[in-house]
């Protein structure tokens, strides 16, 4: 050096950096797309491959030549949105719908509004909504196959055909919370609808239940949470307010009554409501920086998420619960922290 | 249990690579170049002028006011100017320069090494003295310690804490100070305390990263029923006034109000030493220690040197220059004090101050600034804030010029600590703006 | 499906019909009584809300003008006076004619005459710079060079020169509101009369410091020797604190001063080439 160097204090810096938190997250979602990929086989990984590059491939085409400025596609956040969309997507989603919902989650949720930092909304959700209400037939056939070893589970032309719903072993389904709503509403009970179809607890929290990929399994979510912690990514509060409040919600009407309302642990472990608290309600961007905001958006989402599960039109509502609470996130921003009075505190 | 305080914080790498090595002696340089302006308030007025013989000690400025300090020679010599000179930051401040002629020292100076035990000074006189030696606040404020030691109307001081925290990565000064001179830290302390007035009793906070330095000042309050040690966790900004008094005492200090409205006054070890050295040996505030350290394991030095001593002359003593006058270039920044609040130098010329506590050297890879990005909004800034406020907003708030809102905000709250720029993964640059408009906020607050 | 229909029809028309209702009670209790010459004169204005009048926005100054009937030395210094005297006239009366000024930058330490001696890393802003330390260079007078005034500028008015890393003023669109002048810490941008058909004389200097000091730091800065002090005629240039200073109300651009600058440091801007006998008028 020739030349010192001279800026203002502090002279050192921590090894965080954005690019570091985001490669984080990717490592933390792994066991989900890892789990969805042992049990859908080849056309979960089509999807998540088809997710992150159509995510990264358009906000780099967007910066690169609507805004024309350099890309900023190796913060890893387009990634981050690609296997988030992913993960909320059914396995048998055709190619060009993944690309659809990459265009509709980088190209309107975050680019419009300025990129990395400024979104209103988590992208990957606003793809995956997009996607909910255009095309709700694809968007709810739950059809996976039902095995590993079979071969047509690995047969690459007829998944990219998209020919993977007729596949002769494969079992359409609906996701365990489509039933119930579905079984209530034609009047059956809790107790008739769990002697028809078999809610294993166990499977739900170790794969291999009907739904979108990350919904495989509840555990693998769990690890990923573990690891965000570990790593101090995300801090519990969010998580742990929207679990608790749908866990209180819940435990509340099926107290009053067993036979119309499903059990809280069932509310726990499905409709992916454990991806969308740890990976989706925390997105940095869209959620509150304060404690007492977070808290309030944790029990909103919460409370969102049930009215929409028991009374709503759709079975699954964490999705509208977050983006509904990111809209509130400005607003909580707002809240002040509390200086310290002018008494001594002692303590 | 050691404790801590409540609200934010960091834990940067210790780097403390100094810490085994025993305070040097820095030889007297051949010219010092002193400052008029060393300390927090009014400069200094010169009493002496181009041409003046001068000896070690002697007065060569009034203080300007209340809040100002005097200033001493600190070698012998003749003055050969008083004029403006650039100092390490390249601004000018009037400067007394003097040749070095010998090591002749005022009389009634007592330079022997044993330790003087007894006090025999009244309060008033301790006040006195330390009002006419120069001493201010060593720990890197520089505020004149007579006007610490006067609490405003209306507030009684209950503790007198001793500031052995020593926070901040890689400087050992105080650390080998209390290690060295832990009995005179104790007796400076102690006539402290006794100028504050009856029932004041006396606190040494020190981080855990010095189990040394706790177990001897342990030791040595042993006796005493007004002297304890606090061990405290290692964390960032710990020294901090108002977090030093959360983290020993559990009180937190208002918005906007004094330390002292707390009932505690904080002082830093080595203003306590000065305080021994001015009232028990007749010395006023002319040499400090200062540590000089880097990753380079060969420039690691603890040096007592004199004050207005060119930072060059200490730096290729250390071994950290090359022959032709450059610095090795291995090194891309020198920092005046702590790698967290220290200030940059661009001027090698100038000189080290009475409060400079370090001088850092960094290579370009360990303290380049990254290019900022986007703010992603983690809040990672907010949690590391020790006094609470939300450095993203005032970022912005400032880049936009929003004073009023600013002030909403408690930007005149902030403590410069350096912790947001030290977190955000954006490489943000918040502290930078957010200086600029803590200081117009506290400007205008003082005229209202 | 006809009643569901009716039901939508009916019942927003009435939430309409109420709320329109509801809205002109309020409307007619909050209205504020404002001056309608208020909102003409606002209509004249350019509407840069530059601050340049010294309000906040144009609005305020509307707001002042139109109440104070007195006040005619103000100026729209982006409109100028052409904008001043149709205002003046809406409201009535006289509006006095202003000189139109522009910016110039006492300065002229390119990169090639004071080079860096340091590598400044903080954030690229001159204020934070000059907060912090005396600067890249040697002189802690001059320009910084990280472009603060080009970043206040909201009419492009000021370009930064890669080659001198020195601010340039485009005459053309400057329209000497004054937002530069603030943004400076260094205090170097100075509004200046135009002058008769765009010609000025100015000092290209802010260094404060002694001759001998600030030869060795700059060869063009100015080191207060007075040589154009004595040279002009009009008593027009003083020396301050080692600096000279040439009042544009007694300049009457002879020219007499700039060749004798030892420092080159006098900038004339817009003459014709200098003749080589004479070198009056």
């Amino acid at each position: 050096m020739d030349k010192l160097l001279v800026s203002p204090a502090p002279h050192l810096h921590s090894k965080e950096n954005t690019r570091r938190i985001m490669r984080d997250v990717i490592i933390a979602l792994m066991p989900s797309v890892l789990v969805s990929v042992y049990f859908a086989g080849l056309s979960a990984l089509l999807v998540v491959v088809v997710s992150v590059a159509g995510c990264v491939l358009v906000e780099h085409l967007i910066v690169r030549y609507l805004m024309r400025k350099k890309t900023t596609v190796h913060d890893l956040s387009a990634v981050v949105t690609g296997l988030i969309l992913a993960v909320n997507l059914p396995v048998s989603s055709p190619w060009w719908m993944v690309l659809i919902g990459c265009i509709a989650a980088i190209g309107i949720a975050k680019m419009t509004f300025g990129g990395l930092g400024h979104n209103l909304f988590n992208p990957a959700l606003v793809g995956r909504v997009f996607l909910l209400i255009s095309f709700p037939v694809q968007m709810t056939n739950w059809s996976v196959n039902n095995s590993i070893f079979s071969s047509e589970t690995w047969n690459l032309p007829k998944i990219l055909l998209g020919a993977q719903g007729q596949l002769p072993d494969a079992v359409s389904g609906a996701t365990p919370l489509g039933i119930i709503k579905e079984g209530l509403a034609n009047g059956l009970t809790m107790e008739t609808l769990s002697q028809q179809y078999d809610f294993s607890y166990w499977q739900m929290l170790f794969g291999h239940i009907d739904g979108s990929l990350g919904e495989a399994s509840a555990l693998a979510v769990l690890v990923g949470f573990a690891y965000l912690l570990f790593r101090k990514v995300i801090k519990p509060l969010i998580p742990v307010s929207i679990l608790f409040t749908v866990a209180v919600f819940s435990a509340i009407l099926w107290l009053l009554d067993p036979s119309m309302n499903a059990d809280p642990l069932f509310h726990l472990l499905t409709g992916g409501l454990l991806l969308g608290a740890v990976f989706m309600a925390t997105d940095y961007t869209t959620s509150p920086m304060s404690p007492p905001g977070m808290l309030i958006y944790g029990v909103g989402i919460g409370v969102m998420t049930m009215i929409i599960r028991v009374w709503g039109v759709y079975p699954e509502g964490v999705s509208f619960a977050i983006l509904f609470m990111n809209a509130l996130t400005p607003l909580l921003n707002k809240i002040k922290p509390i200086p310290y009075k002018k008494e001594v505190s002692r303590g | 249990m050691s404790k801590t305080f409540s609200i934010g914080g960091i834990h940067p790498d210790d780097c403390k690579f100094s810490r085994d090595c025993p305070i040097e002696d820095f030889p007297i340089p051949k010219r010092v170049y002193i400052s008029m302006n060393q300390h927090l308030g009014m400069p200094a007025v010169p009493v002496v002028k181009k041409g003046d013989p001068v000896r070690v000690g002697q007065l060569i400025a009034e203080p300007a006011g209340f809040v100002s300090a005097p200033v001493h020679a600190s070698v012998s010599g003749t003055v050969s100017d008083v004029t403006p000179y650039p100092d390490f930051l390249g601004k000018k401040v009037l400067t007394v320069v003097i040749d070095t002629d010998g090591d002749q020292w005022e009389e009634g100076i007592d330079r022997s090494p044993e330790i003087r035990h007894e006090i025999t000074s009244s309060p008033e006189d301790v006040f006195k003295r330390i009002s006419e030696s120069g001493i201010v606040g060593l720990g890197g404020a520089a505020f004149p310690t007579h006007v610490k030691l006067t609490p405003p109307e209306g507030m009684k001081p209950e503790y007198l804490i001793l500031n052995g925290a020593e926070c901040e990565p890689y400087l050992t000064a105080d650390y080998r100070l209390m290690l060295e001179h832990g009995q005179e830290i104790l007796l400076g302390g102690e006539l402290m305390r006794r100028t504050l007035g009856a029932g004041v009793n006396g606190i040494i906070g020190i981080e855990a990263n010095k189990p040394r330095a706790i177990e001897l000042m342990r030791e040595l309050t042993s006796k005493s029923l007004q002297w304890k040690v606090v061990p405290l966790k290692k964390r960032y900004p710990q020294g901090g006034e108002k977090q030093l008094i959360d983290a020993v005492l559990g009180r937190r200090v208002a918005s906007f109000a004094l330390p002292v409205s707390t009932g505690a006054i904080v002082q830093n070890v080595s203003t306590a030493y000065a305080v021994y050295e001015a009232v028990q040996k007749n010395k006023p505030l002319i040499s400090k220690v200062l540590t000089v350290s880097s990753s380079d394991s060969s420039i690691q030095k603890n040096y007592r040197f004199r004050v207005g001593t060119p930072i060059m002359d200490i730096l290729s003593h250390a071994g950290a220059m090359e022959k032709d006058g450059g610095l090795s270039p291995q090194f891309a920044k020198v920092v005046n004090g702590g790698p967290m609040m220290g200030k940059p130098v661009s001027n090698l010329e100038g000189p080290v101050m009475k409060s400079t506590s370090g001088l850092l050297l960094f290579t370009e890879k360990e303290t380049k600034r990254k290019e900022p990005g986007e703010c992603i909004r983690c809040a990672k800034c907010f949690e590391a804030c020790p006094m609470r406020l939300q450095p993203y907003l005032l970022y912005q708030l400032a880049l936009a010029g929003r004073t009023e809102e600013l002030e909403e905000h408690r930007v005149f709250d902030c403590i410069e600590c350096g912790c947001c720029l030290y977190t955000c993964p954006a490489h943000l640059p918040l502290l930078d703006q957010i200086r600029l408009a803590r200081n117009a906020s506290l400007k205008n607050k003082r005229k209202k | 499906m006809t009643s569901t229909l009716l039901y939508t029809v009916l019942s927003l028309s009435i939430l309409g019909g109420l709320l329109a209702v509801i809205l002109f009670f309020v409307a007619q209790k909050f209205k504020v009584q404002e001056d309608p010459r208020i909102d003409q004169v606002v209509e004249a204005l350019p509407g840069a809300n530059c601050g340049g009048c010294g309000f906040a926005g144009c609005r305020a100054f509307a707001e002042f003008y139109v109440n104070n009937p007195e006040a005619t030395d103000y100026l729209c210094p982006v409109g100028g006076n052409e904008v001043m005297l149709r205002v003046a006239q809406m409201l009535g009366r006289d509006a006095r004619e202003q000189a139109p000024k522009v910016a110039v930058l006492r300065c002229n330490g390119s990169c090639e005459i004071l080079p860096r001696l340091n590598k400044y890393d903080g954030s690229p802003s001159c204020t934070v710079a000059a907060d912090l330390y005396g600067g890249q260079t040697g002189c802690s007078y001059g320009c910084l060079g990280m472009g603060d005034c080009v970043k206040a500028c909201q009419f492009d008015a000021l370009v930064m020169d890669p080659d001198t890393c020195l601010p340039v003023v485009l005459e053309d669109k400057c329209t000497s509101c004054g937002a530069c002048v603030k943004a400076c810490p260094r205090n170097i941008i100075e509004l200046r009369p135009k002058g008769p058909k765009n010609r000025r004389i100015y000092v290209t200097c802010a260094n404060k410091d002694k001759g001998a000091v600030t030869r060795k730091v700059c060869s063009v800065g100015c080191i207060g020797c007075q040589l154009c002090m004595k040279a002009c005629p009009f008593e027009a240039i003083t020396i301050t604190d080692n600096l000279a200073y040439i009042d544009p109300a007694k300049c009457r651009l002879c020219r007499k001063c700039a060749p004798v600058c030892p420092a080159g440091c006098i900038a004339e801007i817009n003459f014709p080439p200098k003749k080589q006998e004479t070198g009056n008028e």
